[in-house]
């Protein structure tokens, strides 16, 4: 729980920035049915991202990263809008479309557990072979369906929630128990947090990497679906463009350390969710076109600076240490203020 | 005979870590021109004066003063810049450099800041010739023998004008001409004045080389001896001191081994280990002695699964097997106890409990949870029977003391109830007090039915357990001899270094 604390300050503080600029922020309204509000906005629009994110931190947990999540979304929309123009039914496309994800997340897993390659060179073939094969099944064009039940999927509600919404909380809770109710969580941690030693203890990590890579890849499919299904078209050229860069950053922000081992669900969903409260607080504060990008970089350079134990003890001087480094570490501090 | 000053005084250094004392009150003194050995079991210390000394670890009591001043280093660079240079056991060098980019890795001759490499090639060649060394300096360190290589580091090591030289076991993967050729560099080096603290578990070998020596037991000071005036016996009954008396073998009445669990028959694996034979009866420890390298762990190894045999088979029970992976070693009911506990044992971001169950976890698949009452119940009853300490299971395995982490790795595997239990140096690096209690468990395992094969560098340790010795060198099994009293360490020392009793 102690490692959820910082992720939760930031996102509070997001929250609170919002509320300064616009007091309705946090209001929740119900019309027609459905649940409206800037918050409801937040989780729908974030609900991809968190997907995608769940399915990274597993597999960076493993010591590994996956570069062709966004490829994988892209690809997976375009098959299932490619079935539903050719009057498949919304059943057959989603089957369709996510066991293809599933299947190229294995071939991921095969890479990197079979036959060796570093995780983001395996995946990096991909990530870019991926953008090519989602413009083979979309020809080169933007496929647009019109299904209603294909529909609901990225924009419709259930309960009065927006479906994506339920989705996540699906994925999330059979995420959670496959990881911390059965022992799939413990493995993947021992193997991540040494690979050797697991194999000595008889582990089958090559298995269990083929798995993370598969089940990284079925989120981005998932993502994919939701994407596509929101606007009603595939677009092979942009649809997820640069989500892996988002996701792996979620997970960072949420305390899973890139180099394998301890991971956190709950601390990957709260970054996720920070970086989408983020891109609505760059609208609804104001902030000019041409600088978001900058002012993006700056809070996640401070959000990945408040999260390291060495730089808080440095300057919140939590341990009296030498007089030299001291001055310096507060120079730090007026930078990144 | 005047002495001279000592170049180095440590007075009265302390040392403590989480739970154990390392160092109480130890004195050493350096002097110019003599070779100085510093003497202790594993775990008496050595490692952690020598770093007090380099300012790997600061000192919490006690001065060190060089050449009459008080100095503190705040790291091993610093140690070197004011004349203290170590050798380690391994060599730090960079294989895939040349040998004099080696000798002069970080301190390059330049020449408007370009690294001048015609330079540093005659001044290495100088260097190398003050230490009688005729070799290639332009050629790959990786093509120099590893005696070649322990040279070098010594040559980059006394580059810097050095007072003070810390050699940690270098001769412990060297064979005996090897040996020679560093023992004539260290006779040139005493005769420039230089000051040699120079540890190794080779009695011969500190007989040989020093003047003078240092005696650590427990983290304390035994006391400072002139080598010509104590004789081999009193050194090692200074060195073990009171537990001489717990010396006699830990098994009480001769007991019959006549259940072979274990076979291997010419099993083998090239560049690792020559084509050996060894059977393991049921309850029987089996020691396997042998020089660092000579391929103790790579038999350990080939056991387990852990590695391919290329020639030989393997029979368990009587029925032919195939140990391909750890994991069919394990449906065998063969458990291991890897030597590098950081490398290939612990988890270290995993707490104590999770360590302790995972290769159990591992045997049921991650569909199959050890529920936790289970796990409450395995874990606690070995945290108690071990003592491991903490006593919280909770507690991450990376915080725990090296004594501590090795009993979580045999938890591990004592919870599967093994047949046969392979370990590898499990008294390494350990505190005096959990070592007996490691080997006082093996005992108690045996007579239980369990089979052991126990390797260890230190022979006492071989000798006290094993009902039977193999011996290893050059990666062959030499000897296979029973342990009767016949069997002394003198007797293992001589078959390592003849390979085998006519």
């Amino acid at each position: 729980m102690r490692r959820l604390l910082w992720p939760l300050a930031v996102l509070a503080a997001l929250i609170l920035l919002n509320v300064a600029f616009s007091p309705g922020f946090l209001s929740i309204q119900m019309r027609e049915g459905h649940l409206y509000g800037s918050l409801i906005d937040i989780l729908r629009f974030g609900a991809p991202l968190i997907l995608v994110s769940l399915g990274m931190t597993l597999v960076i947990a493993t010591g590994g990263i996956d570069l062709s999540v966004g490829s994988v979304v892209a690809i997976s929309g375009a098959l299932a809008c490619l079935q539903i123009s050719e009057d498949a039914s919304v059943f057959t496309a989603v089957v369709l479309a996510l066991g293809l994800s599933v299947l190229l997340g294995a071939w991921n897993g095969f890479l990197v557990a079979g036959i060796g390659i570093q995780p983001i060179i395996a995946t990096l073939i991909l990530m870019v072979a991926g953008r090519g094969l989602a413009q083979l099944i979309t020809d080169g064009q933007i496929i647009t369906v019109n299904s209603p039940a294909y529909k609901l999927i990225g924009g419709g509600y259930l309960l009065t929630l927006p479906f994506g919404i339920l989705l996540v909380l699906v994925v999330l809770g059979v995420t959670a128990f496959l990881t911390r109710r059965l022992a799939l969580g413990m493995l993947i941690e021992s193997v991540g947090g040494n690979a050797e030693a697991s194999r000595l203890a008889g582990i089958r990590a090559r298995g269990i990497i083929v798995m993370v890579y598969a089940f990284a890849a079925l989120c981005a499919g998932v993502a994919g679906l939701m994407i596509s299904s929101n606007v009603s078209s595939a677009d092979g050229n942009n649809a997820g463009l640069w989500i892996e860069l988002d996701a792996i950053l979620a997970v960072v922000i949420g305390g899973t350390s890139l180099a394998g081992g301890r991971f956190s669900l709950g601390g990957t969903v709260v970054g996720a969710l920070i970086i989408q409260t983020l891109t609505t607080t760059i609208y609804s504060v104001g902030v000019p076109p041409e600088t978001t990008l900058l002012f993006k970089a700056l809070v996640v350079a401070a959000v990945c600076l408040i999260q390291s134990p060495s730089f808080r003890d440095k300057v919140f001087r939590r341990r009296g240490t030498a007089a030299g480094p001291r001055p310096a570490a507060e120079e730090k501090v007026r930078v990144t203020a | 005979m005047a002495e001279p000053e000592p170049i180095l005084r440590m007075s009265g250094i302390g040392k403590q870590f989480p739970g154990v004392r390392a160092l109480d009150g130890v004195d050493l003194r350096l002097l110019p021109g003599e070779v100085h050995a510093l003497m202790g079991e594993n775990g008496a210390g050595k490692s952690t004066l020598i770093k007090v000394l380099t300012g790997v670890h600061p000192c919490d009591e006690g001065t060190v003063e060089l050449a009459g001043r008080e100095v503190a280093f705040a790291g091993p660079l610093e140690a070197q810049q004011a004349g203290i240079s170590t050798v380690y056991q391994e060599v730090n060098l960079c294989a895939n450099l040349s040998v004099a980019e080696n000798i002069f890795i970080g301190r390059e001759p330049r020449r408007r800041g370009r690294i001048d490499f015609r330079r540093m090639r005659t001044r290495a060649a100088e260097l190398l010739a003050r230490l009688e060394l005729d070799v290639d300096v332009a050629a790959p360190l990786s093509s120099c023998s590893l005696a070649i290589q322990q040279m070098v580091a010594i040559a980059r090591a006394i580059d810097v004008d050095a007072r003070v030289l810390i050699l940690d076991e270098p001769t412990s993967s060297l064979d005996a001409g090897e040996v020679e050729q560093l023992f004539r560099v260290m006779r040139r080096l005493k005769e420039e004045g230089i000051a040699i603290l120079f540890v190794s578990h080779f009695l011969d070998q500190i007989y040989e080389i020093s003047d003078r020596m240092t005696i650590l037991r427990n983290g304390r000071l035994v006391g400072e001896y002139r080598t010509s005036e104590l004789s081999q016996v009193e050194l090692v009954a200074k060195m073990i001191g009171k537990e001489l008396a717990d010396l006699e073998r830990l098994h009480g009445e001769a007991r019959v081994f006549d259940r072979p669990l274990v076979e291997a028959r010419g099993l083998g694996r090239a560049g690792a280990v020559e084509p050996f034979s060894l059977t393991i009866h049921e309850g029987e420890v089996v020691g396997l002695a042998g020089l660092l390298g000579s391929g103790r762990t790579e038999i350990a190894r080939l056991l387990f699964g852990a590695d391919h045999a290329t020639t030989g088979e393997v029979t368990v029970g009587g029925t032919a097997v195939s140990l391909r992976t750890p994991r069919t070693a394990m449906a065998h009911d063969i458990a291991f106890c890897s030597e590098n506990r950081k490398q290939d044992g612990l988890i270290p971001d995993l707490t104590v409990r999770e360590n302790i169950i995972l290769a159990l976890q591992a045997t049921r698949g991650w569909t199959r949870p050890v529920p936790r009452e289970q796990q409450d119940e395995l874990v606690g009853r070995y945290v108690k029977a071990l003592r491991i300490s903490p006593p919280n299971p909770d507690h991450l395995v990376r915080d725990l003391s090296g004594g501590n982490q090795q009993k979580v790795l045999l938890a591990r595997w004592l919870i599967l109830e093994p047949k046969l239990l392979i370990l590898d140096e499990p008294t390494r690096g350990i505190d005096v007090g959990a070592k007996t209690e490691i080997q006082r468990l093996v005992a108690e395992l045996s007579d239980g039915g369990m089979a052991v094969l126990f390797i260890s560098a230190e022979l006492e340790e071989v000798l006290r357990l094993s009902h039977r010795v193999g011996v290893l060198r050059d990666r062959r099994l030499v000897a296979d001899l029973p342990n009767d009293d016949a069997l002394t360490t003198d007797v293992l020392l001589e078959t390592i270094a003849s390979g085998g009793r006519a």
